[in-house]
């Protein structure tokens, strides 16, 4: 088995903050993860290659440094990273990011083997769209899972991989042909330490680095900003109320000041006294 | 997965793409279109309120509100066409096959995609439901267009372009995109984010049936078994009228349950922000916010919780939202109705208190008794 996962390099969301003057995002400082997302699919390939022989191939696109969160998953016990990074790639939407990131699936597979499952997290921390997983999919004609809980059974020699999917209103259980990409639901798993081996090994790895030329990509129209389809023209802060919320004021004593907040409450909205009151009955 | 950068790139060579030149090709797309979801008879209720969105849209467009039924016959697909109408779509494009009984993403991919270049839409909405994210993603990519995920607020602007704004990564920003040049514009909203649209009982419109190019020969993926999930095990947050929720400045998992009482006490859901997700205090059906469940109660109230962004768009839908918070300057402070600068922990039970005073039958026939 021959299983490449995609991640990204994220900063922290938890630690970032925005300028309060220009409205821009104060990335110096802010730490790098591997989206957590990845994690649960890349968890899922390695349990794949334990049980089944192979080897799991990590790949990102990104700036140089992502190379870090690349290492960090050779510590998770990965066989092989690719770094894709060119300035060419600078400012990808997701439909230009899926085209590059299939190029270098293209370019894994014929210089290290074909791979079986391509797996992709479920969605990002900072950009959030769930697109990429799927266009990739479509980009490489993969069958294409996606929002997986559980891998049923992965059979190498029929080909076969059957899995429960997350539907709306249920579960699916769905069997595919190989090969196929999969996104993981996340919280389905957790993400090995990896042994010291893996780590010893990750220190001195080699990081298979492309740029677009060394991924195949001859067309660079299509990557970055002009390969995107979509333009953001305005990012702004969200405009306040006209007014501020009205401040309850506080005696110190809750007992009162509970009082004073439903009596505000209400007299702003005396309607709700009615709903209130069903539903505190149970009606 | 790549988004934009939060700050509009000055990259030369972006100056190109941030004006619309359309191809002479896309001329010809007109009219919004909606994803009428159904499964199983079931239309999900994000379908009505992209309709809603998606007859403002028309009208300022001037152009036709269709909605896109799929499924197999007889499985409750006329009906949903029925409601489409009810809910503001002026004709239905109808698409029946037997491959198209649940959902999976060859079919159902291929035949919106062969929808989409016979009928030609300008612009084309689906929910952000786990169905509508895997199939948008792979209809934009095989039209080669952009989309755009997690809409909270979609318009068009004065050369007819949809501007389609979505909060940005990690502050508190917002951004509106365009797919100036490319067609159908496609975008994602997620269930609640738009109004529910009046229903109009006896509005009808033109059904336009279109007959997929599939068969189930040629179809890899297959369904061995479908479970559906037990209502009872289902939190009804999204669409609850009353909801407590808390976040951080509760401090502690123990005083959360501050929060499920009073919700308790009122008949309300219960939910959290994002961190108290991640610190496993409360189970992520019980999220509010951007990546959570977007609530459109009657009332919201927020203990502890300063009020990002993220978690901002997912309550802004409420008709009055009460903040508890120990900071006045706090940002839930900009979009709160009424608020109480005060410790959340030591207040908590005394809300409890006197909600039940004032609200449940029993205490109050006990008082009054
Ligand atoms: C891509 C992305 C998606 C996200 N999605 C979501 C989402 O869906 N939902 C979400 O909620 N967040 C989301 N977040 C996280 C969001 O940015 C904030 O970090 C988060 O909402 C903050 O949670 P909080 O308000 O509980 O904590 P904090 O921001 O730490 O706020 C705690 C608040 O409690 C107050 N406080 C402290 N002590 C007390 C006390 N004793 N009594 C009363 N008040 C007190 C403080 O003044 C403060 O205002 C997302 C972030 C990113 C980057």
């Amino acid at each position: 088995m021959h299983i490449v996962v995609c991640i990204k390099q994220v900063p922290d969301s938890a630690q970032i903050r925005v300028h309060p003057v220009t409205n821009t995002i104060m990335r110096q400082g802010v730490p790098s993860i591997v989206n957590p997302y990845d994690l649960f699919s890349l968890e899922e390939a390695l349990r794949l290659r334990d049980e089944l022989g192979g080897t799991v191939t990590v790949l990102t696109m990104g700036p140089p440094t992502a190379s870090e969160s690349l290492r960090k998953c050779l510590t998770y016990g990965s066989d092989r990273a690719v770094l894709l990074t060119d300035r060419f790639f600078a400012g990808s939407d997701t439909l230009a990011t899926s085209f590059a990131l299939a190029q270098a699936i293209r370019k894994i597979g014929e210089t290290f083997g074909a791979p079986d499952i391509v797996f992709a997290g479920k969605q990002t921390i900072d950009g959030d769209t769930a697109q990429v997983g799927p266009g990739v999919a479509k980009r490489l004609d993969l069958l294409q899972l996606t929002y997986i809980q559980k891998i049923v059974a992965c059979d190498p020699e029929a080909r076969t991989l059957t899995v429960e999917r997350r539907a709306e209103g249920g579960t699916q259980t769905l069997v595919t042909r190989l090969p196929c990409l999969v996104t993981m639901l996340e919280g389905v798993n957790q993400v090995r330490r990896g042994s010291i081996h893996d780590a010893l090994r990750a220190a001195r790895a080699e990081i298979v680095t492309w740029s677009a030329k060394d991924a195949g990509i001859e067309d660079v129209t299509k990557c970055g900003l002009r390969g995107s389809p979509t333009v953001v023209k305005r990012v702004f802060a969200p405009a306040p109320r006209s007014e501020k919320a009205a401040a309850v004021p506080v005696s110190g004593k809750a007992a009162a000041d509970a009082d004073a907040l439903i009596d505000a409450i209400l007299a702003r909205q005396p309607s709700l006294e009615a709903d209130l009151t069903h539903l505190a009955a149970g009606i | 997965m790549s988004d934009k950068p939060a700050a509009p790139a000055p990259a030369a060579g972006s100056r190109a793409s941030m004006k619309k030149e359309l191809p002479e090709h896309f001329k010809a797309y007109k009219h919004v279109w909606v994803l009428v979801e159904q499964e199983r008879g079931q239309v999900h209720p994000v379908s009505w309120e992209l309709l809603g969105e998606g007859r403002k849209l028309a009208d300022q467009l001037g152009v036709e509100l269709a909605g896109v039924v799929m499924g197999a016959a007889g499985t409750g697909t006329l009906e949903a066409a029925a409601e489409a109408f009810a809910y503001g779509a002026d004709l239905v494009y109808l698409v029946e096959h037997e491959t198209l009984r649940d959902y999976r993403n060859e079919p159902y991919s291929k035949a919106m995609t062969d929808l989409v270049n016979a009928h030609k839409p300008e612009i084309l909405l689906l929910g952000a439901t786990t169905l509508g994210r895997d199939l948008a993603g792979s209809v934009a990519t095989t039209l080669l267009t952009g989309l755009t995920a997690d809409c909270t607020e979609l318009a068009v602007d004065a050369d007819k372009s949809l501007a389609a704004t979505r909060p940005t990564f990690g502050g508190s920003l917002l951004c509106t995109i365009y797919t100036l040049n490319f067609r159908p514009q496609m975008a994602t909203v997620r269930p609640r984010v738009m109004k529910m649209p009046e229903r109009q009982e006896g509005r009808t419109g033109r059904v336009v049936p279109f007959a997929p190019d599939l068969s189930e020969a040629d179809i890899v993926t297959k369904l061995l078994s479908f479970l559906p999930d037990r209502t009872s095990t289902k939190n009804n947050l999204a669409y609850a009228d009353v909801v407590v929720a808390g976040g951080l400045g509760l401090q502690s998992a123990e005083n959360f349950q501050l929060v499920r009482r009073l919700a308790a006490t009122l008949g309300a859901e219960f939910g959290g922000s994002r961190p108290l997700v991640q610190k496993g205090w409360i189970p992520s059906d019980r999220q509010i916010g951007q990546t959570g469940k977007t609530i459109r109660p009657k009332l919201y109230i927020a203990a502890g919780i300063s009020g990002a962004i993220q978690h901002r768009v997912g309550v802004d839908g409420a008709d009055m939202i009460v903040a508890i918070n120990t900071d006045p300057n706090a940002p839930i402070m900009d979009f709160a109705h009424v608020a109480i600068v005060t410790d959340a922990v030591r207040f908590l039970p005394a809300l409890t208190d006197a909600v039940a005073r004032r609200f449940s039958p029993h205490t109050r026939d006990r008082i009054a008794g």
